[in-house]
Parts: C-alpha cells; sequence; structure tokens
C-alpha cells in the first residue's frame, strides 16, 4: 500500500518538475521578431536627436507632436488597416512580399525608422485584440515558417531577428566597425569572383580569439584559387590585428563561438 | 527503467543551445598592405666581390630598394621606412622578431641574403606573414652577377603573386617611340626599356619615321610599321639579336600591325583601293587575307587571347565604333553604343576586358569594357592620350598622353602613363625623352 502510495507519489512530483522545468521552453512566443529592432533604432534616434540648448523642452514637444502626427497619417493607408481583420489573412504570396519588404527596410537605416514604426504598432494591435486571438495564433504560425523559409537561405541579419540570442544592431556594428578598420582588402582581387571566405572563431569573454578556423579550408589548397588563399589569409590577419575583438561585456555564452563572413565584393565593384 | 531515467536526466538538464551567431563583414580597409622590405644581407666576402664586379658596395640595399620602389608602384603595397625597423637584416632573415615587425604596423615581411657562389650571384628570400608569425614563402634564384636587376624583378614578381593571388608584371620590358624636337621636325627611335624605366637603348637611328611597335604575346619579337621612301613598310624586329626583316610592303595607309596571339600572324589593316579593311598575314608563308570586307573605314584589330575573336573600330554605324567578330571575319558585332567616338580596342591578356580610347566633347578618355560591351568604365580623362597597352596580368594599362608646356596652350610634351584598373592608381612612367606608342612585353622569366 505503501510503495503504491510511495511510487504514485514520486511520479506525480517527477510531473510537477517537468512541467515546471520543460513546459516554458516548449512555448514559442507568437512574434517577437522585427518589432525588436525596430523599436531600439527608435530610442536610439530619440536620443541623439535631442537638442541641448535652453528651449529644448519646447523644442522636444513640436518634434513629439510632428512625429505624432506624422505616425498617424501614415498609419492611414487602408492596405494596413485590412491587415487587422481576422479573415484577411494574407495569401502566401502577399506574405512573401511582406518579408522582402521588412529585408529591404533592414538595408536602409533611414526608412527603418518611420517603416517599421508602422509594423510595430500593427503588430501591437493584432497583438492585444482579444477578438482576433484564434486568427492570430494562426497567422503567427505561418508568419514563423515564412520567416524561417527566408532565414534559412540568406544572411545574418534575418537570423538575429529570428533568433533573440544573436548580438543586439549595436553590438553587431560596433564588431564590424572595429573588423573594417582592420581589414586591408587584397586590391588586387577580381571582382566578378564568388570569393566569399566564412571563419569561425572561438572566443574567451574579453574578445581574443582562441581558435579561428576557415570553413572552406579544402579550397585554398586547391590548384586556381590563389584569390580565395589571398583574400583568406587577409581575413586571418584583420582578426589577429583587431584582437581583442570589441564584443558585448555580458552574455558570453552567447557569443563565444562566433562566425565572420568576409565578403569584399561590395568594395571591389564600387 | 532506464529509458525513464535517460528521459528524466535530459528533461532536468536541458539547456537552451544559441544558434552559431553570422556577422557579414563586407567592408574594410582600402589603403594599401604595409609592407616592410629588409635590405638583403651579405657576408664581407660577397660584398667585396660584388664591389670588384659590379662596382656597387651594397648590392643587397639596391635588389630590396627595386622590390620596394616595384611593390609602391602597384598601389596595393605600402613599403615601411626602412630607419623604422628595429632589426637587423642578417638576423631577422634567421628569425625574425615577429613583435618588432608588428609594432611598426608591418603585415608582411620580406628578408633576404645575397652572396657570391662560384662567381655566380646567388640570392635567397623569404617573405614573412607577421600577424601569423610564419614563413609564406621561401626561394633562392642563381644567375650571372650583372643581372642583378632582374633578379630585384623576378623576386618582386614572386612576392606579388603570393599576396595578391595573379601573376606579377615586374620582370617585363615597354618598347615605346622615343621622340624628340619640335612636333614639325620629330625624331622618331624604337626604344626599349625595363618596365621601371632602367636599361634603356635605342633600336633605331631616328632616320625613318617608326609607329606602333607590338610585342609578341609568345617571346621577344617586336612587329613595327615604318615608312621608307614614303611608303609604309611592316618590319619584325628580334630583340634578343638585334636581326630586323620586312615583312612587306603594303599599299595606301598602313596602321598598327600586331600579333595573333600564338605569334604565327600578324594583323592589320590597310587600304585598298580607297577602302581600309582587316587583314592577316601568315608569317611563315606570307599569304594576305582579307578578314572585312565592308566600304567604311575598319582599324585597329587586336586579337582575343584565344584567338577566336577580334576586337576592332569602324565608322560603319556612322560614327567610330568598337566591333567584335570572330577571327574569318563572320558574326561582326557592335559592343560600343556610349556616346562619342571609340577607337584602338585592346583585348586583355586575361580575356575578360577590353581597353579602348574614347573621344567625347573634345577630352580624351582611357577606359575598359567587358567583352559584350557591358560594365564601361572610364578609367582616366586627359586632353589628349590613347594607345593603351596592357600588362601581361592584364592589371595595368600604359598609354602615352600629350600635355601643353604652359598655359597659353604653346607647346607640347607626350610621355607615358600607367593606370590600373581600379582608375586611382595613375603614375607616370619616366622616359628620358619624349614618348607615345608604348607596348608591354609578357613576363621575360616565363
Amino acid at each position: 500500500m505503501y510503495k503504491n502510495v510511495a511510487i504514485s507519489t514520486s511520479f506525480h512530483l517527477l510531473i510537477i518538475i517537468l512541467a515546471t522545468f520543460s513546459l516554458p521552453f516548449l512555448i514559442k512566443k507568437p512574434i517577437e521578431l522585427p518589432p525588436i529592432v525596430s523599436i531600439e533604432l527608435i530610442q536610439i534616434t530619440d536620443k541623439t536627436s535631442i537638442p541641448f540648448a535652453p528651449k529644448a523642452k519646447k523644442i522636444i514637444e513640436k518634434v513629439k507632436k510632428k512625429e505624432e502626427e506624422r505616425i498617424v497619417s501614415e498609419q492611414a493607408p487602408p492596405k494596413k488597416i485590412k491587415k487587422e481583420k481576422p479573415d484577411a489573412v494574407p495569401l502566401p504570396d502577399q506574405k512573401v512580399e511582406e518579408v522582402k519588404k521588412i529585408e529591404e527596410k533592414k538595408q536602409n537605416p533611414e526608412k527603418i525608422e518611420t517603416e517599421i514604426k508602422q509594423v510595430s504598432e500593427f503588430e501591437k494591435k493584432e497583438l492585444f485584440d482579444p477578438n482576433n486571438i484564434a486568427a492570430l495564433i494562426d497567422k503567427s504560425k505561418e508568419n514563423l515558417a515564412e520567416t524561417n523559409k527566408t532565414t534559412k537561405k540568406i544572411t545574418q541579419s534575418h537570423d538575429k531577428n529570428a533568433e533573440p540570442s544573436g548580438l543586439s544592431l549595436s553590438e553587431e556594428d560596433a564588431l564590424k566597425a572595429q573588423i573594417f578598420g582592420c581589414w586591408s582588402i587584397p586590391l588586387g582581387l577580381p571582382y566578378n569572383e564568388n570569393l566569399l571566405v566564412r571563419i569561425k572563431l572561438q572566443l574567451k569573454p574579453n574578445g581574443t580569439v582562441i581558435k579561428s578556423e576557415i570553413l572552406d579550408h579544402a579550397r585554398m589548397n586547391k590548384p586556381g584559387q590563389g584569390f580565395y588563399k589571398v583574400l583568406a589569409e587577409s581575413a586571418l590577419r584583420a582578426i589577429r590585428l583587431c584582437q581583442p575583438l570589441r564584443v558585448p561585456t555580458t552574455g558570453y555564452e552567447r557569443w563565444k563561438d562566433l562566425q565572420l563572413n568576409f565578403d569584399a565584393r561590395e568594395m571591389l565593384e564600387g | 527503467m532506464n529509458l525513464l531515467r535517460i528521459l528524466i536526466i535530459l528533461f532536468l538538464f536541458q539547456f537552451k543551445a544559441y544558434a552559431l551567431i553570422e556577422v557579414d563583414i563586407t567592408r574594410g580597409n582600402l589603403s594599401p598592405l604595409p609592407i616592410a622590405v629588409s635590405p638583403l644581407s651579405s657576408d664581407q666576402n660577397s660584398l667585396d666581390n660584388f664591389n670588384k664586379i659590379l662596382n656597387k658596395k651594397d648590392i643587397g640595399s639596391e635588389i630590396s630598394n627595386i622590390v620596394e620602389n616595384n611593390l609602391r608602384q602597384t598601389g596595393l603595397f605600402n613599403p615601411l621606412e626602412k630607419d623604422a625597423f628595429l632589426q637587423e637584416p642578417e638576423i631577422a632573415h634567421l628569425k625574425p622578431r615577429f613583435e618588432d615587425w608588428a609594432l611598426i604596423k608591418a603585415q608582411a615581411l620580406i628578408t633576404g641574403k645575397v652572396e657570391i657562389v662560384d662567381e655566380k650571384l646567388r640570392v635567397e628570400f623569404r617573405l614573412w606573414d607577421v600577424l601569423a608569425a610564419k614563413e609564406m614563402l621561401a626561394l633562392a634564384f642563381t644567375t650571372v652577377p650583372t643581372n642583378w636587376r632582374r633578379v630585384g624583378h623576378i623576386l618582386s614578381d614572386k612576392i606579388y603573386e603570393r599576396l595578391t593571388g595573379e601573376k606579377g608584371y615586374f620582370d617585363t620590358r615597354i618598347i615605346y617611340v622615343a621622340e624628340e624636337g619640335p612636333k614639325t621636325k620629330r625624331i622618331k627611335k624604337l626604344a626599349i626599356m625595363d618596365q621601371d624605366g632602367f636599361n634603356l637603348k635605342y633600336l633605331t637611328l631616328g632616320n625613318e619615321l617608326v609607329l606602333t611597335p607590338r610585342f609578341n604575346p609568345t617571346n621577344q619579337m617586336v612587329t613595327y610599321l615604318s615608312y621608307f621612301r614614303n611608303l609604309p613598310r611592316v618590319y619584325l624586329l628580334d630583340i634578343e639579336t638585334g636581326e630586323q626583316e620586312v615583312v612587306g610592303d603594303f599599299p595606301g595607309m598602313t596602321f598598327a600591325p600586331r600579333f595573333s596571339p600564338d605569334g604565327k600572324k600578324i594583323i592589320m589593316s590597310f587600304a585598298m583601293d580607297g577602302n581600309s579593311d582587316i587583314y592577316t598575314m601568315d608569317l611563315e608563308n606570307r599569304v594576305v587575307e582579307r578578314i572585312t570586307n565592308h566600304p567604311s573605314i575598319d582599324t585597329s584589330p587586336s586579337y582575343s587571347p584565344d584567338g577566336k575573336h577580334i576586337a576592332f573600330n569602324s565608322d560603319r554605324s556612322k560614327y567610330q565604333q568598337i566591333y567584335v567578330m570572330r577571327s574569318d571575319g563572320s558574326n561582326v558585332k557592335r559592343i560600343s553604343f556610349g556616346n562619342g567616338l571609340y577607337g584602338t580596342p585592346v583585348w586583355s591578356p586575361r580575356g575578360d576586358l577590353i581597353a579602348f580610347t574614347k573621344l567625347h566633347k573634345g577630352k580624351f578618355y582611357i577606359g575598359v569594357m567587358r567583352t559584350d560591351g557591358s560594365g564601361e568604365r572610364l578609367l582616366t580623362e586627359n586632353f589628349y592620350q590613347e594607345a593603351p597597352s596592357w600588362s601581361p596580368n592584364g592589371r595595368v594599362l600604359i598609354f602615352y598622353r600629350e600635355t601643353k608646356t604652359n598655359e597659353k596652350g604653346e607647346g607640347f610634351s607626350a610621355k607615358l602613363w600607367s593606370i590600373d584598373l581600379t582608375g586611382y592608381n595613375e603614375r607616370q612612367v619616366f622616359t628620358k625623352t619624349d614618348a607615345s606608342d608604348p607596348s608591354w612585353s609578357s613576363l621575360l622569366s616565363n
């Protein structure tokens, strides 16, 4: 009798423990994707545009008023309003377009400010509309699938949005700016060849490189790949020259393994 | 039960895995690579011998200066001041103290040794990656002592190739027309020099007008045009032996003979019955073959490196433009469509680009375009400039430019200039006299 009670209790305890520790990880939060980035950018712009003159208050108020007006007017287009209706879930083609639009915005910081404000406002509305919860759940799943599809193909900037574990924009920019200064691009390289060097790094908490590994190392010693070898060597020199890398002071687990993709085409073409 | 345990452990110890963060590095520093060229060391015995044979006190420094100048001229490297070097050349060659070289911001280091062995000059050199603290290249050459300048150029080629991934162009020569005297009574002689302007030699006396010398891509032969008793005559000249032969007299205006890539034919344009067309001549049997047959003026033919196509300029579309056709004259296609007149197309030895001269709104441009005419880029603009010729690696163009000698526009001076494909690295090539019509040889050490 006691034995059975003990077994039953222990199993119940086990289930409670499992539920406590693992269930939160199984819940996928619906949409924390692009809006996070946009909010960060808006804050930066707001901070940098604060005037320091004595009449600052007035100016700030004016600017805020203007911005509010602008946001309201920009949210007006009927297309966006349609999105709020639960039965107006976009068709797959439309969704692809939407994802593409967000990509474009990321390329142009000036555009991001206004455009993403719109998107984030919409997302907020959708999230807090109790009548649309069912539609939102379905939509978020679809959106997630769409985003995953595109991220598989393209760059880390999308991964960064999809994965909250990535570097923030400012952290990434700091690291990029540091490496830009250290990397002497071999100017003799032909601009029309496919030369992308991917280097995986293992870092210490202070940004010093423990280990660097060229991911396509075999290509370096193949005949006719002289240009690739030269580019790979220049990339390694840049990493060594930049040490310690400008990494965030916190969250070591996030970035202790880092991959740098060196691509000189843009510079050589220009 | 075991399975249950494993499941429990897995659930209890599950941790959050982070995706690998990727960062795209798409921009960098376009400044030239800082490189330290340490003087080549030599022992006292070798120094005495060099002094006796070559009348040079420090041959090691002279060779390293050649390398340094060559690398600087490319615009891709920034040789550092020797005064800043912290390590003696002989010690650096054995084992460089990389921290010392990194301290002066060197990213690559060249060390070497030069000595006399069995009355021959022996040069040994090493190229080091300072930041990786490892050797990138080590070679040794033996030659006759009088060849010391060429050794400097060959070293430069090897270093350039290792650091850029493409062949160098330093162990080469340039043939050009040296000009002296007033414009109305100009004396024109054929001249040849190393690509850095040294070892100048005149190949003709200046009695006859000489034009458009062109190197054979496969050896050190030159073809050029000369007017003998006011008749154009095409010559072949062997630079090594000095032997010269007449290929033929041609009627009317004859222009720009140029070799085919295999060196077995020459291609040129001349006027027959008042109409200028393109012809080839087989150098073995001297058979002339007509390639184009069009009432317009077709001139300046240039073969593609594989010999399958020919670029030329023609005014068949009313204005002078660049055309490409198969080497038998079929499938003629216009490739230049920009504003202005296009001329002197020259196919790159790499085969990817065609260089040209463009005249637009009274200004002359040297530019390049892809072989289908796309991607036109104008590299340099001036009052008067033309006749581009490619370096053997297809990275640099040499051409000549005429400039007015004073603000009133009186007098003129013609000089050789070079520009690389980026368009940023433009330099004057030093010549003793005025110079025009340059042609770049292939690598001598092939």
